[in-house]
């Protein structure tokens, strides 16, 4: 690091790396954390605005100036409780929120030099508090006798489970996969989330008293009728928007063709970067394509890399500020040497005679009017065909949501587009009792809107428990 | 825990029933469906369709055929031990109805998964002709269960130990021939269905059949499960298992099943392993 002095306006504190050329083969947390001298240095540079612009980024109004405050007299334990007050998470959030469309975008530092990091600032406490601090539970109120279900056990769920434990209600969250944590365990990946924190958020809510049911795919295994007759008053849905899409270009079910949930999946939760310690395989690209630019196109090439691929390419269809992911994801895969080719789509998969993947044809495009998303719509440029090689395709672009539970539960009011039909507002769905919010109500968004919509929705549910519909 | 309460070994050695206790899926099961099980902590998630479900006792039962590293981990097994997850019931259950005569054929271990099915066929009022085969009469599985489940059982060996010496298919034409054949039911080895589904094709015959591609969650999630079905992309944990037999691209599904065999030859011999029982056209 710099010595500047620590005169006026002091930059931004640096969160210390791992070296690119060394964790691009590794599967270990990328940025490995503040030392307690570089959260007190950026502490100490926020202005704590009387009217803080930073709050009003944040989608769960974090009391940004009064955690910073709180750490910066060195009162971690006081600071992570207050961050616990708007965000259950903050040790996730501190490591995936996009800071830079959020908090971060709005901090007043930011308009003549560099915002005050906010993120890496809530992720210090969190792991300091969770490393060094007491392991004291919250208060509880007492127990009401009123059952809570909550399916699925993503960021949304977990916020639910653990808002409404501590209002002294039963919950117990039924999870389809065998590990709990939602996305945050299959589809982020080690170096960018460790497990571990996230068994640790989920171990904390159990030990508040929520119960946590692994194997349990509601709609199959139990229907939400049957859970309202075993006696639950109320139904949290988080089940997210699992449905991979597909680009329905020809050739697609050749294999070394993979989804991106596929094969973040068998990475992350089935662990297969450690196969054959483990008994699940992935399969291993030398020349890969990542189809897409969000967050999952980013974990999905990067992964790739650290499994040993010569080359990784990113084909992504618009131009570099359309790339939905994070900035800080965007350099990251730069620095590991990823190659982005944008305006770029492929039109079909070539394959050899025992269906494997051996490359494909794409075309150049160039960005015309703006579409539906306010995004200029990227148009085909006519001619402009050529074949490159690969030998595994991850397709990241983008997510449905999942039949699976719907189609069971004729009475839930879903949209055009089959997501859950939510009032924003309560969470509240066309049935009586049950309530949804994440990424099944808005379609793939964020861990922190999740988490916000499963705030909202607890105290809608604890209002009911309580008062009634 | 999901705790073994029997265990037995069919066909040699090489075919392993388990029954398990899994109450809450027992419940729910029925004929056509399938569970995940995933042994111990590292281990993989591998389908097996139920071959029957007892309610009362709340166990569920598998069988199934060793071929390869999971599937022999699942075989050391003791009863009083168990499976950290089973997940289920997954997948469609089949659509059982009186429709007249049924011709149920199945191969290898798909004899098991054909059992419950025969079952309902017949309860629900057909006409039920079983036709069992394997490559041997050691490897023969279920043969008194399915006697039992429908009202004239068949039997084929390739090598003739048993039964009638060939093909499944060559009974099945025999029948296709002799008189009104409603609808047929066939599962076992990929390249059995194919064959089967040729047949009845040439019959107009209804033909359905039970799709076993490579799974990872069997909720629709990852879309591993991939299959072409009349040229559309299902997703067999999901839309199926079951298809109909005259749509499915089975070629596809050959090769995309060999999709983690890294040493080609060790592939090649687990392949012939899994699916050569019945027919080797
Ligand atoms: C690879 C990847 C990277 C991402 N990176 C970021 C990032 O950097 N920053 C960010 O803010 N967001 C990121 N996101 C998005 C974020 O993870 C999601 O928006 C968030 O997890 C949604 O939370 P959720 O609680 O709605 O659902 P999920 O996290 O999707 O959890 C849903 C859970 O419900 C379970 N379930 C589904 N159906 C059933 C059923 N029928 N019965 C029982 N259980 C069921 C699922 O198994 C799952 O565990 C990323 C997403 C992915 C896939
Ligand atoms: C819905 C469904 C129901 C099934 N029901 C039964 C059953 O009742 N009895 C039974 O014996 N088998 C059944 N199978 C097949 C069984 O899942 C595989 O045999 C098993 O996964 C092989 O695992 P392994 O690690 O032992 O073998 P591997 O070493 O992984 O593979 C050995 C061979 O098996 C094939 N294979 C690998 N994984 C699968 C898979 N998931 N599905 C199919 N083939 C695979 C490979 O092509 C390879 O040639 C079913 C499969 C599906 C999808
Ligand atoms: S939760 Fe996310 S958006 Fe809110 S303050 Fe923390 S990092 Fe910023
Ligand atoms: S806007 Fe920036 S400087 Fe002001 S309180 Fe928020 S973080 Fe601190
Ligand atoms: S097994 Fe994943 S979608 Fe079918």
């Amino acid at each position: 690091m710099s010595v500047k002095k620590k005169s006026k306006a002091p930059g931004r504190t640096p969160m210390p790396e791992q070296d690119p050329e060394v964790r691009r083969r590794n599967f270990l947390e990328v940025p490995t954390g503040y030392t307690p001298e570089m959260a007190m240095q950026e502490a100490g540079r926020c202005l704590q605005c009387k009217k803080p612009a930073c709050v009003a980024g944040c989608p769960v109004s974090v009391d940004i100036p009064g955690f910073i405050n709180l750490l910066a007299e060195g009162d971690i334990t006081a600071a992570t409780r207050n961050l616990w007050s708007k965000n259950a998470l903050p040790a996730v959030c501190g490591r995936v929120c996009p800071q830079e469309i959020q908090c971060e975008e709005l901090c007043i530092l930011g308009k003549k030099g560099d915002p005050v990091a906010i993120g890496n600032l809530e992720r210090f406490c969190a792991d300091y508090e969770r490393e060094f601090g007491t392991g004291e539970l919250p208060p509880k109120a007492a127990d009401t006798g009123k059952r809570v279900a909550v399916v699925g056990s993503g960021p949304s769920s977990l916020t639910v489970a653990g808002d409404l434990v501590v209002k002294g209600h039963q919950v117990t969250i039924l999870e389809a996969f065998h590990k709990p944590g939602g996305v945050l365990v299959y589809g982020i990946p080690e170096f960018r989330l460790p497990k571990e924190i996230v068994a640790q958020e989920v171990n904390f809510i159990e030990r508040l008293g929520a119960k946590v049911a692994c194997n349990q795919v509601v709609g199959r295994t139990v229907s939400l009728d049957e859970l309202f007759e075993q006696g639950y008053d109320a139904i949290y849905l988080g089940v997210g928007a699992g449905l991979p899409r597909f680009l329905n270009i020809p050739g697609e079910n050749y294999t070394g063709i993979l989804s991106a949930n596929e094969y973040l999946t068998r990475a992350n939760l089935m662990k297969a970067y450690k196969f054959p310690e483990v008994d699940t395989p992935i399969p291993i690209g030398r020349d890969v394509v990542v189809l897409g630019a969000g967050n999952v196109a980013m974990d999905a090439a990067r992964t790739a890399m650290r499994l040993g691929a010569d080359r990784v390419r990113i084909v992504y269809r618009r131009s570099r500020e359309e790339m939905p992911a994070r900035l800080a994801e965007i350099h990251h895969a730069e620095e590991e040497g990823i190659e982005f080719h944008l305006l770029t789509a492929p039109t079909r998969y070539m394959g050899d005679a025992r269906g494997r993947l051996t490359g494909m044809t794409c075309q150049q495009m160039a960005l015309g009017e703006p579409d539906d998303s306010g995004r200029r719509r990227p148009v085909v440029i006519e001619g402009s065909e050529f074949d490159i090689d690969c030998d595994l395709a991850i397709v990241a672009v983008g997510s449905g949501a999942n039949p699976l539970l719907t189609a069971d539960t004729p009475k839930l009011r879903l949209n055009k587009w089959g997501y859950i039909d939510a009032d924003p507002e309560s969470g509240k769905t066309s049935m009586r009792g049950v309530w949804a919010g994440g990424d099944i109500v808005t379609g793939a968004a964020t861990v922190i809107l999740a988490m916000g919509a499963g705030r909202q929705a607890a105290d809608s549910i604890h209002n009911f428990l309580t008062w009634g519909w | 825990m999901f705790t073994i309460v029997r265990r037995e070994e069919m066909a040699e050695g090489t075919v392993i029933l388990n029954e398990i206790e899994a109450p809450l899926i027992a419940a729910k099961a029925q004929p056509g469906q399938f569970v995940i099980l995933k042994a111990n902590e590292d281990g993989e998630r591998i389908p097996l369709t139920m071959a029957e479900t007892d309610a009362e006792k709340g166990t569920i039962t598998i069988i199934y055929m060793v071929v390869g590293r999971s599937t022999a981990l699942f075989r050391d097994l003791k009863v009083g031990d168990g499976y950290q997850d089973v997940i289920g019931p997954l997948g469609k259950p089949t659509h059982v109805e009186k429709v007249g005569t049924v011709v149920c054929v199945g191969g290898g271990t798909g004899v098991a998964v054909l059992h419950p099915i025969t079952r309902a066929m017949k309860a629900a009022g057909n006409h039920v002709i079983c036709i069992i085969g394997a490559r041997t009469k050691e490897l023969l599985i279920l043969e008194e269960q399915m006697r039992a489940a429908s009202h004239d059982l068949r039997i084929c060996t390739d090598d003739g130990s048993y039964g009638r010496e060939g093909f499944v298919t060559e009974e099945l034409k025999d029948i296709l021939d002799g008189g009104q054949v409603d609808q047929v039911v066939a599962i076992g080895p990929v390249p059995m269905m194919k064959f089967v589904s040729k047949l009845t094709a040439e019959y107009a015959v209804p033909t359905l059949v039970s799709l076993n591609p490579i799974m990872v969650d069997g909720t629709g999630m990852c879309g591993g499960c991939r299959v072409s079905v009349g040229g559309e992309t299902r997703f067999a944990c999901v839309d199926g298992p079951e298809f109909d037999g005259h749509q499915v691209d089975y070629d596809e599904l050959m090769l995309r099943l060999q999709a983690y065999c890294e040493d080609e030859k060790a592939c090649y011999e687990d392949y012939c392993r899994l699916h050569d029982t019945s027919t080797a056209e």
